[in-house]
């Protein structure tokens, strides 16, 4: 390459198995089995057996100690070539799509020709850990040499040490949960209860009809026996969401989070093909679209005053501003719906002149965009969101839309994360 | 999947119990498998009439390495083919007895009887279509006669067909006709490439595979792909898991595709022009029964059985043949029909219209395909032991399996053997055929 300006990454294509309700289909199933049996999906369908990919780079949330190098174990007992290298990755929801940028930053400066980015999480088999007590105790217990220091040790166990500490989806700065989080940034915003039911019934009609124009056949491969998205409700409507009882922010006797415009705990797993253009064409695969620029930010939601899922709304004018565009300059638009309330609070963030010159440092705001340009194969409200695997669901999805609407189509992908993070890229056909 | 019956009958208990019992004792087949020989042993060559094949015969036979024996020799035979093209009249069929009688007598288990004749409907005088008419008893007979998984088959070649028939004697003869018996195959004039590859006669070809998840579609995949293509796997989206295991099984690859969707055709055509430029091979096989008695069956039973059977053939092949270039000079469709399209089944008028229609869809295109250097064929399975027919009640399935020549039911692999022989180069003459894989059932025969 003689330009100064890199290569840019092609996206062929994913491969994700249907997401599951905690503790339903995939109870069994551990984050390895979940993405081996997604990397062999994607390699059955880009005929990849015994490929040596460049790398293959993955990550989960909630892991166990057994998931030590969980990617490089998951392409071990893939079908991938085993000189195949791999590692892992992890920034929370962020995971998936951090993933993807990495492996197209390596495509990219040509340290590789093709890679696999991918995610997993299962909160059905999260870990359980024990608790501080029971820990010291144990460690003491391994170490004792004698027969009476083994016994010291055993009796400070005491039956309260033996309860473990589930994981909690809390901040750990704050020890308040992402849905209360998001409640006091809803009612900053003002995001009502309707505009929320609405965009969650729009992402299960969205997401249904995807799958009923044959749309997720290439997207999707069953798992034990789960063919569809278990959270996904073809036919639910704004009337019957509203009888739910909210579930977050519930001090507020106005609160509008509800679990049907929250995205509930998920199980599952997701991976992306990416390449050159060259590697592509040498192996007869077309280039769904280009991951073309990427951009991370973190926002203060201790001390700052901002909300913690709300970096997203910074990130975007960056990476819009390196490429020369407007937030109308894209065709399509994909924020992951952590909440309802985090989607719209974003839109209405960009709406604001006070919000972008204030926080943002803009002269005028980003705008409004098009509804009809957002989430158009519907989102996490409705597939559900498996943390590390949500950004592999979006970055595949989006590059398929780009790609059916023809070349020179552009797509946003947004993803808010935990510790105040925002993952955001931009893709084009 | 296994016949447990023909494996048990032919265990130590299982052999004394089932000869004391006097029940049938069915052969182990001979099936073939890369590296084996076409035949384990000698074969006998002779002649009725004028014998205008014999030579082409006897060239394949020696290529193969297989010794040809005269009639009288002491060696027990692998083989016996039977050359009678040219019989003018009954009277020289008692050649084809003389031949036949004793060599037969003394046939190795597993053995192979070829005959080939000319078509009857190209005779000159009506003794000579009798003559040639009568071939087809004899085999048909003789098929019935034979023990210890031995089978005959007739071959029918016209004049100016002798390119066609090296192909064709092959298949007869190897492991790869296994459960193929009692048939009469018409061979027609063809370019046939010389010098064929036997162990990988496929490669570099890419096969399509419909309903290739489970069962026949799954051995299909696997034949093909071990012949040398590359397999694209295609299934219904809800069946994708077991999909990707068989595309990973194969080095092929899984397209998750109803066949029956509207945009089925333009997505399959598209995928192979985008992926592989083309395609030289497409299997026809996925298909389903919804069985009731016609006057208890509701509309949408019989559709759904005409869309996935029949309609979504005649959309996928005619999308394939109007795609500039897809479908590539040479290429070979294989549509699985069925037993009952042939004979008929009792609560099946739905399954067996449409088994019946790719009949006549494979006839009514050959012309077409011929044009192109390509051919169009069907392959109707008998009783295939698979997990669908594993379901039935023990009796059912046990009398089913037997209701044929070779006293068994065959195996999935049967069937794809003769998928993938016919999308061989050596099958060029084949052409607007049926082939039965059905052990010489006795239904419709
Ligand atoms: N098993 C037998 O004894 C027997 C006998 C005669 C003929 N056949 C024929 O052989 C073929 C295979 O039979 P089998 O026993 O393996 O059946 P099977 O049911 O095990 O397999 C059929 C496959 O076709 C797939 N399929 C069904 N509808 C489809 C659609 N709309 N799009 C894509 N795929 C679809 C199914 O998902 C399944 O994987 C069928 O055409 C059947 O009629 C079978």
């Amino acid at each position: 390459m003689s330009s100064s300006q890199p290569r840019r990454a092609a996206v062929l294509g994913g491969n994700r198995i249907p997401f599951a309700r905690s503790n339903s289909a995939y109870a069994q199933a551990s984050n390895q089995d979940m993405l081996t049996a997604t990397l062999d999906g994607l390699v059955a369908r880009f005929g990849l057996q015994g490929e040596r990919v460049g790398e293959v780079v993955a990550g989960a949330v909630l892991k166990h100690s057994r998931d030590f190098n969980l990617t490089r174990e998951s392409v071990l007992g893939s079908r991938l070539s085993a000189a195949t290298p791999a590692y892992d990755v992890q920034q929370a929801c962020g995971t998936g799509l951090e993933a993807a940028v990495l492996v197209a930053n390596k495509i990219a400066l040509g340290q590789i020709e093709s890679g696999i980015a991918g995610g997993v999480d299962t909160t059905s088999d999260a870990p359980l850990a024990v608790g501080d007590d029971l820990r010291r105790a144990l460690l003491e217990l391994a170490g004792a040499r004698s027969v009476g220091a083994r016994l010291r040790a055993i009796a400070r166990i005491r039956p309260g040490s033996l309860v473990p500490e589930a994981p909690r989806n809390a901040e750990p700065r704050t020890g308040l949960a992402m849905g209360e989080h998001q409640a006091i940034t809803t009612r900053e915003w003002g995001i009502s209860r309707e505009d929320q039911d609405e965009l969650a019934v729009r992402s299960h009609r969205n997401l249904a009809a995807a799958y009923d124009r044959g749309f997720l056949d290439d997207l999707v491969t069953p798992y034990l026996g789960l063919t569809r998205d278990q959270n996904l409700r073809p036919d639910t409507t704004v009337e019957k969401l509203a009888t739910l009882e909210p579930v977050f922010g519930t001090d507020d006797p106005a609160a509008t989070m509800t679990a049907g415009n929250s995205t509930p705990l998920t199980d599952g797993a997701s991976a992306v093909l990416l390449s050159s253009d060259e590697w592509a064409a040498e192996h007869g695969l077309p280039v769904l679209a280009h991951l073309v620029d990427a951009q991370t930010a973190a926002v203060d939601h201790v001390h700052g005053g901002e909300g913690l899922l709300m970096a997203p709304a910074y990130a975007v004018p960056v990476l819009l501003a390196r490429n020369g565009l407007t937030l109308q300059d894209l065709d399509f638009y994909e924020i992951h719906e952590a909440f309802a309330a985090t989607v719209l609070a974003t839109l209405k963030a960009w709406e604001s002149p006070a919000f972008c010159e204030e926080k943002l440092g803009l002269d005028a705001p980003l705008g409004a965009i098009d509804r009809d340009r957002l989430n158009v194969n519907g989102s996490s409200l409705a597939a559900g969101h498996p943390f590390a695997a949500t950004g592999g669901r979006i970055v595949a999805s989006l590059a398929k839309q780009l790609h059916e609407a023809g070349p020179g189509t552009r797509g946003l992908v947004s993803i808010c994360a935990a510790g105040g993070q925002g993952v955001v890229a931009l893709l084009e056909s | 999947m296994s016949d447990w019956y023909t494996t048990f009958a032919n265990s130590g208990v299982g052999s004394t119990l089932v000869t004391q019992l006097g029940l049938p004792r069915p052969a182990v087949l001979r099936r073939y498998e890369p590296g084996q020989p076409l035949l384990p042993g000698p074969a006998v060559l002779g002649t009725a009439g004028e014998g205008r094949l014999r030579d082409t015969v006897d060239a394949v036979l020696r290529d193969a390495g297989v010794t040809v024996l005269t009639a009288d020799a002491d060696e027990r035979p692998a083989a016996v083919v039977l050359d009678a093209t040219g019989v003018t009249g009954p009277a020289q069929l008692a050649a084809a007895h003389d031949l036949l009688a004793p060599a037969v007598k003394r046939l190795r288990p597993t053995g192979r009887v070829v005959v080939l004749g000319d078509p009857p409907a190209e005779a000159g005088t009506p003794a000579q279509a009798a003559a040639r008419q009568a071939l087809e008893g004899l085999v048909r007979s003789l098929a019935k006669e034979l023990r210890g998984g031995s089978t005959a088959n007739l071959l029918l070649v016209p004049e100016g067909a002798e390119a066609s028939v090296a192909g064709p004697l092959r298949f007869f003869l190897s492991g790869r006709s296994a459960y193929v018996d009692g048939q009469v195959l018409p061979v027609s004039p063809a370019d046939v490439p010389a010098g064929a590859d036997d162990e990988r006669p496929l490669a570099g070809r890419v096969a399509v595979v419909t309903g290739a998840a489970r069962g026949i579609g799954a051995a299909i995949a696997r034949v093909l792909s071990r012949d040398g293509a590359h397999v694209v796997a295609v299934d219904v989206p809800a069946a994708g898991e077991a999909l990707a295991e068989v595309a990973n099984e194969v080095g092929g690859t899984a397209l998750q595709l109803d066949i029956t969707a509207p945009d089925a055709p333009r997505r399959l055509v598209g995928h192979l022009r985008e992926r592989h430029g083309g395609v030289d091979v497409v299997v026809h096989n996925a298909g389903i029964t919804r069985d009731k008695l016609l006057v208890n069956m509701d509309a949408a039973r019989w559709n759904a059985v005409m869309a996935v059977n029949l309609q979504a053939q005649l959309d996928l092949t005619r999308a394939l043949l109007d795609a500039d270039g897809v479908l590539r000079p040479g290429a070979r469709v294989v549509s699985v029909s069925s037993q009952s399209g042939i004979a008929g089944n009792r609560g099946q008028t739905n399954y067996a219209a449409s088994k019946a229609g790719v009949i006549g869809m494979v006839r009514a295109w050959a012309p077409e395909f011929a044009a192109r250097g390509a051919t169009v064929n069907a392959v109707a399975p008998g009783f295939i032991v698979t997990e669908m027919t594993a379901r039935m009640p023990l009796s059912t399935r046990e009398v089913g399996a037997r209701l044929n020549s070779l006293q068994q039911g065959g195996l999935p692999v049967d069937v794809a053997e003769a998928i993938a022989w016919l999308a061989q180069p050596g099958a060029a003459g084949v052409n607007g055929q049926v082939l039965r894989v059905c052990g010489q059932s006795l239904l419709g025969a």
